[in-house]
């Protein structure tokens, strides 16, 4: 029995060490990228992966996170390294004062000097020493122009618009919300003021009674369906949502959108450096960038990847706007913890304000006065029965 | 009142299976948006299995729940020999403790086994110890509570005259138990390795705390699909692997039917013989 046992945990340890041992054998990187972002052979589209361990002989190990904090709690729990990282721009910031990033050797990374200058230097690492781009996008305004009147368009003030009451969409997570907000009202992105924040989060009380729903991923069926006709978003979802629904329209407002980035970063403790800048030179090369975006929907920094892209894509004055239209994008920086705090207490405010939720408390509570009435009514039923079969029993026992 | 009663029951089912309903009738619509009918079709299904991406992690997910359900059947089933032999007082103070763990929240198991395991890999000087083996043992982990709970019942209702006869007749140790003692359990056993297995497949919590770049499960590769709306094919899977689900379960319900019909006619035999002996006495 002792040797049966001590046999079945060695080869349980054997197999569990065939993986491990495996791939460190030909050199390997870990990559840790938002879900669905990176073109994986589906569709007829390139394998960006394989296509580098062709070329390269470095296995990718490939990983993938749900959103910017998820990625950071993974990071800082430890217990598992990673060579490549793509994070946005704010939490880039975040991630360069806590000093979690390694700085990039360009000499590695040659493919670089194909980034577009507009796309360098940005407010979230000013000399790009830590990061470079991998993809970038805006948030605008997407509309149903069968229902909107053109001359309503053009502001972020359709979205305040009482004629559109109940088809309006919204954000659902504080920080795009709020900038929604924010630039309705002539503020900054990445302003920490308190009073700038309250102002914000009045402007979108206001606007609640007139918000269908606050959602992300359901905006796709809700406008494609038109549900809804006016919903905030990313203008690479736009297109996706254009090839369903062509009477979808998009703009961006007057006052100024969100600029977003997503760039490769190489953290701190990576086990592989050169391998991880092997890999962001692939990534920057214009065709690999090309390929590789034409099946995302985002824009890529490259100008030269656009000859590898889809022409209606790369055409399009929404995926790639004017230089003069892009002037007004803002992006998004890291807030303060306290500044973040405040966001986040103000957001509970406007979610739990007035409407549904009210409705919903209140028929918890009728259900659970329900609940107690039938139990007393039950409580009395029975003890009025017993006290029923005692008198009868009494008047059996009598006779 | 009896209407009603039934009714009510039905209304019950509906709504815990009207969720996969909508689910499988999505997987074989021709469009993408689920609310909307738009023809039967088995593209769904065919997308899939020209999937590079979700198939392998399907693969992943399957071999974590195959391995860990067999290594925890074992460790589990020698746990309840150990524990059967125990005073009942201990036993029970035994059973209190490993059933903790299953009404634990999951997130609380998965936070403390991922500090647990970054904490052993500081330790071991081993910077990239998530991976395979920590997704394998946190589901072992998870697991046992499940095999104990279906073997320890099976080993209390065997008559413990068996293993001493069989050693009477000549059985080592060892024999009377592969031979004797597995056989008598064999159905606890089984169906606690099919719910280790379910509950492996489906589990997402703590293997989201647990793994590493090197292995990657199905259910947390989906958690992360947040950058795209979800494609059919991804339905077309959840049916799949909720046929499978449901497949293992019925297994276990044929297999536990079985078992209860066996004992009945042996205690009706006990008896029958029994009563033979009285009169022949």
């Amino acid at each position: 029995m002792k040797r049966l046992c001590a046999l079945l945990l060695c080869s349980v340890l054997l197999i569990s060490s065939i993986p491990v041992s495996a791939s460190a054998a030909g050199g390997s990187i870990n990559v840790y990228n938002w879900g669905q972002y990176i073109s994986d052979g589906s569709d007829g589209y390139i394998d960006v992966n394989k296509a580098f361990t062709e070329k390269t002989g470095i296995q990718v190990n490939y990983m993938t996170f749900d959103s910017n904090e998820s990625m950071y709690t993974k990071l800082k729990t430890g217990g598992s390294t990673y060579d490549v990282i793509i994070p946005s721009d704010y939490m880039i910031a975040k991630l360069i004062s806590e000093g979690m990033l390694e700085k990039l050797d360009y000499s590695n990374i040659p493919n670089y000097r194909y980034i577009d200058k507009a796309y360098r230097d940005q407010a979230y690492d000013p000399k790009n020493e830590y990061s470079v781009p991998y993809t970038w996008g805006t948030v605008g305004v997407i509309y149903n122009s069968k229902y909107v009147d053109e001359e309503d368009v053009g502001s972020w003030d359709l979205l305040w618009n009482p004629k559109y009451s109940g088809k309006i969409l919204m954000f659902d997570n504080p920080r795009d919300a709020f900038a929604i907000g924010e630039l309705k009202l002539g503020y900054s992105l990445n302003t920490e003021d308190k009073d700038d924040l309250r102002n914000a989060s009045y402007e979108l009380i206001q606007q609640k009674p007139l918000v269908q729903a606050y959602v992300m991923d359901q905006i796709f069926d809700k406008m494609e369906r038109e549900e809804a006709w006016i919903a905030p978003y990313y203008a690479g979802d736009y297109l996706l949502m254009a090839e369903e629904n062509p009477d979808l329209k998009f703009f961006f407002p007057e006052e100024g959108f969100n600029l977003f980035i997503d760039a490769c970063c190489i953290p701190k403790g990576c086990q592989n450096k050169e391998g991880a800048e092997a890999y962001i030179n692939f990534l920057c090369s214009p065709e690999i960038s090309g390929e590789n975006l034409d099946y995302l929907g985002y824009s890529t920094p490259i100008s030269k990847a656009k000859d590898f892209m889809d022409p209606d894509i790369s055409a399009s004055d929404i995926a790639y706007p004017t230089e003069e239209t892009l002037a007004n994008g803002q992006s998004f920086l890291n807030l303060s913890v306290e500044a973040n705090h405040e966001m986040d207490a103000l957001w509970l405010q406007v979610k739990t304000q007035g409407g549904v939720d009210s409705y919903a408390v209140w028929s918890m509570i009728a259900l659970v006065v329900l609940l107690i009435a039938y139990l007393i009514f039950r409580q009395i039923r029975r003890k009025r029965r017993i006290a029923a079969r005692c008198a009868r029993w009494k008047t059996d026992s009598r006779d | 009142m009896k209407t009603f009663q039934r009714s009510f029951t039905y209304l019950v089912l509906l709504f815990l299976y009207i969720p996969m309903l909508v689910l499988a009738v999505a997987s074989f619509n021709a469009g993408t948006d689920p609310a909307v009918w738009k023809g039967f079709t088995l593209h769904n299904y065919s997308e899939l299995f020209a999937d590079g991406v979700l198939l392998p992690m399907l693969l992943n997910s399957v071999i974590i729940a195959v391995l860990s359900s067999l290594i925890a059947t074992v460790l589990g089933t020698m746990a309840c020999l150990g524990m059967h032999d125990m005073k009942p007082r201990l036993r029970n103070m035994y059973m209190t403790v490993t059933n903790i763990p299953m009404t634990n929240p999951d997130i609380v198991t998965g936070v403390s086994l991922a500090l647990l395991f970054a904490f052993a890999g500081t330790l071991l000087k081993m910077k990239s110890v998530l991976g395979f083996t920590t997704l394998l043992i946190a589901h072992v982990t998870f697991s046992l509570p499940y095999i104990i709970m279906s073997v320890l019942p099976k080993l209390s209702q065997m008559d413990p005259d068996l293993q001493e006869a069989a050693m009477d007749l000549g059985c080592t140790p060892r024999q009377a138990f592969f031979k004797v003692v597995l056989h008598e359990i064999m159905p606890g056993v089984i169906s606690g390795a099919l719910m280790a297995f379910t509950m492996s497949l489906d589990d997402f919590v703590i293997s989201y705390f647990v793994y590493g770049p090197k292995f990657v499960t199905l259910p947390v590769e989906i958690y992360n699909y947040t950058k795209k709306p979800l494609q059919p094919k991804i339905y077309a899977l959840f049916t799949l692997l909720f046929m499978v689900i449901l497949l293992v379960m019925i297994i276990m319900t044929v297999l536990e039917a079985k078992d209860e019909k066996q004992q009945s006619q042996r205690r009706i035999a006990f008896r029958g013989r029994r009563k033979r002996k009285e009169v022949e006495g």
